[in-house]
């Protein structure tokens, strides 16, 4: 109720409020506090101080002057909890696009985000997003350099719902895509399985899930950097989100129209992670990621690129091969056995993302 | 669950399938009972290593799977009724009934909930005072106590908004009449290890005198499954035909007494409609006595006669492991997954689930 005392008649003042109410997202004085307030001094750059309609950015050129190709993509985040062990609702908004830029071989510059807030969000869970995405955004090299707010009613949102946008740069004039995948590349793997998948379940109530699992969320910059600063000639890049290292490699398969064999032995699972999934009956190949990608690579490049990815913090693997035949991704299990990845069915995890 | 990888490894696997050939001299066709060690076999791909001579049907172990259409029906119509939430485990939410599932329901407007647990239920109804909550109670002897404390607590706590809706099976019957059926190709069974640790192995023995076939109670890992398949077939190979223990790290042979005190309590065996199999003589649980306030069927109205299944759907032959999944005619064309026919293709327990799952269509391995 106290709520209603807020968006109450003759309080023009919610920026004295601890919580959202809906005079924030009115486009009036409250919503001008806010974004005044609460954003401007976290992203704290020019292109939100010009307080535009949007923000302008200087073309992008090589060193010897030619113009550079631009990618750009966009996602929304919807993740419950908002905050959960290794991350919140705003690094995991900040990241994901961030990556998905990466995986194009693109280097990040430009973000922006719009925010669906629910009517008696608290104001201070709404500031500690924001300064983790600040934190995300300074870790990745990106500005956050426009934005938007609007405020649902109470019982229409879930706290806070987040869309980021991001323009990233080619640097280079390789071109990384499923496209590219030939057959006899080797595939590589940057790290362990099912971390973000197993950390969002543990912090929800009522699983009585107990585990030290955080979620591995973070920026892919670096690592995919290295590789392209180290001279691989990477073919293609994929990080594993929602369907996990499953979803991925079955999605590329399809669109190459080749086996991809992989070795189940070369799949790092952590023992926590491992156990967790054997208690709720969920495949680690699965589970979703939100820091870990593969890579296409022609099998003369393997070693470097293994050394260039663990240069960069990664304990990569190479966990398979793609074959010359068409057919679909197998994996060949520790007990020598074959058996065949697919997509998995329906939704494992709602609302991880 | 650290010692999980002990039962996985290749080494103890390998030595088990070069004992296994050595051991079958003739041709033996063996059933897995429980849909756990189906799933495991399939991922594993255990079948692989078993020698050519040894054939594994796949049994009707799946609760999801055998829960009669008609409760899945009103479980349905439970849920159009507003003010009403009812809660099950995530398969049964994505098993059609004559039409749609729970889950269609859902996104139609229904108020209903994937629990992980049945006291998840009865705390959805605590917090809930307003709302009547349905508990669409499904599974073998190995849940049943727990929903048998759920059902005991309600009462002790006088919670008025909660009742069930109580499909639980009993394994021993299925046994019974797969091996009376006339088509029966079942030499020696490996048994579910869950269901022994609650029931223990006792009521098996006149099973396995009566139809003259090895009984295995046998775990869920590859070692497990190799080691329950290596018994059944030396007990086979020298003509004995007993109830053995493979599973002993967790099945004592007095199963667990507190909980089965507290299923008899609760419950009274009566006959139960099993999907794909047909009624069942004393084969299914359904409340008793003062627990009988309960039943979500009195306080709701009985479930209606038995709707249509869906046609070309033969999972009633793949559930008496007369028909490999992967031969149905649907499989993987009008049934998959995404659009399943019949409930083995939707559970995670189901034997064409896992063959979708693992071996993908046609054999694409």
């Amino acid at each position: 109720m106290a709520t209603m005392d807020v968006i109450g008649l003759s309080c023009p003042a919610p920026a004295a409020a601890d919580h959202v109410t809906l005079a924030h997202g009115g486009g009036g004085r409250a919503t001008r506090q806010l974004v005044d307030r609460l954003f401007r001094p976290v992203f704290d750059n020019g292109w939100l101080d010009q307080c535009h309609d949007g923000a302008l950015l200087p073309a992008p050129v090589s060193a010897d002057g030619r113009a550079q190709r631009l990618a750009f993509t966009t996602d929304g985040y919807v993740v419950h909890p908002l905050f959960f062990p290794g991350g919140d609702i705003g690094s995991l908004a900040v990241n994901g696009t961030v990556n998905d830029l990466a995986m194009c071989g693109a280097r990040p510059h430009y973000l922006s985000a719009a925010f669906v807030l629910e009517e008696g969000l608290p104001l201070s869970d709404l500031a500690r997003v924001v300064r983790s995405m600040r934190l995300a955004a300074d870790a990745a090299g990106v500005a956050l350099v426009t934005g938007d707010t609007k405020v649902v009613d109470r019982g229409h949102g879930d706290g806070l719902f987040v869309t980021t946008a991001g323009i990233g740069v080619m640097d280079h004039d390789r071109v990384i895509a499923p496209s590219e995948v030939r057959p006899g590349d080797a595939i590589l793997l940057s790290g362990d399985l099912g971390r973000h998948g197993v950390a969002i379940l543990a912090a929800r109530e009522g699983l009585g899930l107990a585990t030290t699992v955080s979620s591995d969320c973070a920026p892919l910059v670096a690592p995919v950097r290295a590789l392209l600063d180290a001279g691989v000639a990477v073919h293609c890049l994929r990080d594993l989100t929602r369907g996990g290292l499953a979803a991925a490699t079955v999605e590329i398969a399809e669109l190459v129209g080749r086996r991809f064999e992989l070795d189940e032995t070369a799949v790092a699972v952590a023992p926590e992670v491992e156990s967790a999934c054997e208690l709720l009956g969920l495949d680690p190949m699965l589970v979703a990621c939100e820091g870990r990608f593969i890579a296409f690579v022609p099998e003369p490049d393997v070693a470097r690129a293994l050394d260039a990815l663990a240069g960069a913090g990664c304990r990569p693997a190479c966990i398979g091969r793609v074959a010359e035949r068409s057919g679909p991704v197998v994996l060949r299990t520790a007990l020598g056995t074959t058996r065949v990845v697919d997509l998995p069915s329906g939704e494992q995890l709602p609302r991880i993302c | 669950v650290k010692f999980v990888d002990e039962y996985r490894t290749a080494g103890p696997v390998r030595k088990l399938a070069d004992r296994l050939a050595l051991a079958a001299t003739r041709p033996w066709t063996l059933m897995e009972v429980c849909g756990g060690q189906t799933h495991a076999i399939v991922r594993f791909g255990l079948d692989a290593l078993l020698p050519p001579r040894i054939t594994l049907m796949h049994g009707p172990g799946c609760p999801v799977c055998v829960t009669p259409v008609e409760l899945i029906d009103k479980a349905l119509e439970i849920a159009s009724r507003p003010g009403t939430t009812v809660c099950s485990f995530g398969d049964m939410l994505r098993v059609p009934g004559s039409g749609h599932d729970l889950l269609w329901a859902r996104a139609a407007g229904a108020d209903v909930r994937l629990v992980y647990s049945p006291l998840d239920a009865l705390d959805l109804a605590r917090r809930n005072p307003g709302h009547q909550v349905v508990f669409f109670a499904v599974g073998f002897e190995t849940t049943a106590p727990a929903t048998a404390l759920a059902a005991h607590q309600a009462l002790a706590e006088g919670l008025s908004n909660f009742s069930m809706l109580v499909a639980h099976v009993l394994v021993p019957p299925a046994l019974h009449a797969l091996l009376s059926s006339p088509g029966n190709r079942v030499q020696g069974f490996l048994a579910a290890g869950h269901v022994c640790a609650v029931m223990g192995v006792e009521e098996y023995a006149p099973i396995a005198r009566a139809y003259h076939v090895p009984i295995v109670v046998t775990g869920f890992e590859p070692v497990d499954i190799l080691q329950g398949v290596l018994a059944c077939v030396r007990q086979l190979e020298e003509g004995r035909a007993e109830v053995e223990n493979q599973y002993a790290r967790s099945v004592r042979r007095e199963g667990n007494r507190e909980a089965q005190r507290l299923v008899s309590e609760v419950f009274r065996v009566v006959p139960r409609r099993w999907r794909g199999l047909g009624e069942i003589p004393r084969s299914g649980l359904a409340l008793a006595g003062r627990y009988a306030e309960l039943d979500a069927e009195r306080r709701f109205g009985p479930a209606a006669v038995p709707a249509r299944e869906a046609a070309g759907c033969r999972s009633g032959e793949v559930l008496r492991g007369l028909l490999p999944p992967g031969e149905c005619p649907a499989f993987g064309g009008r049934c998959t997954p995404d659009h399943p026919l019949g409930a083995p293709m939707v559970s995670s327990e189901g034997a064409c689930a896992a063959y979708y799952r693992y071996r993908g269509v046609g054999g694409r391995l």
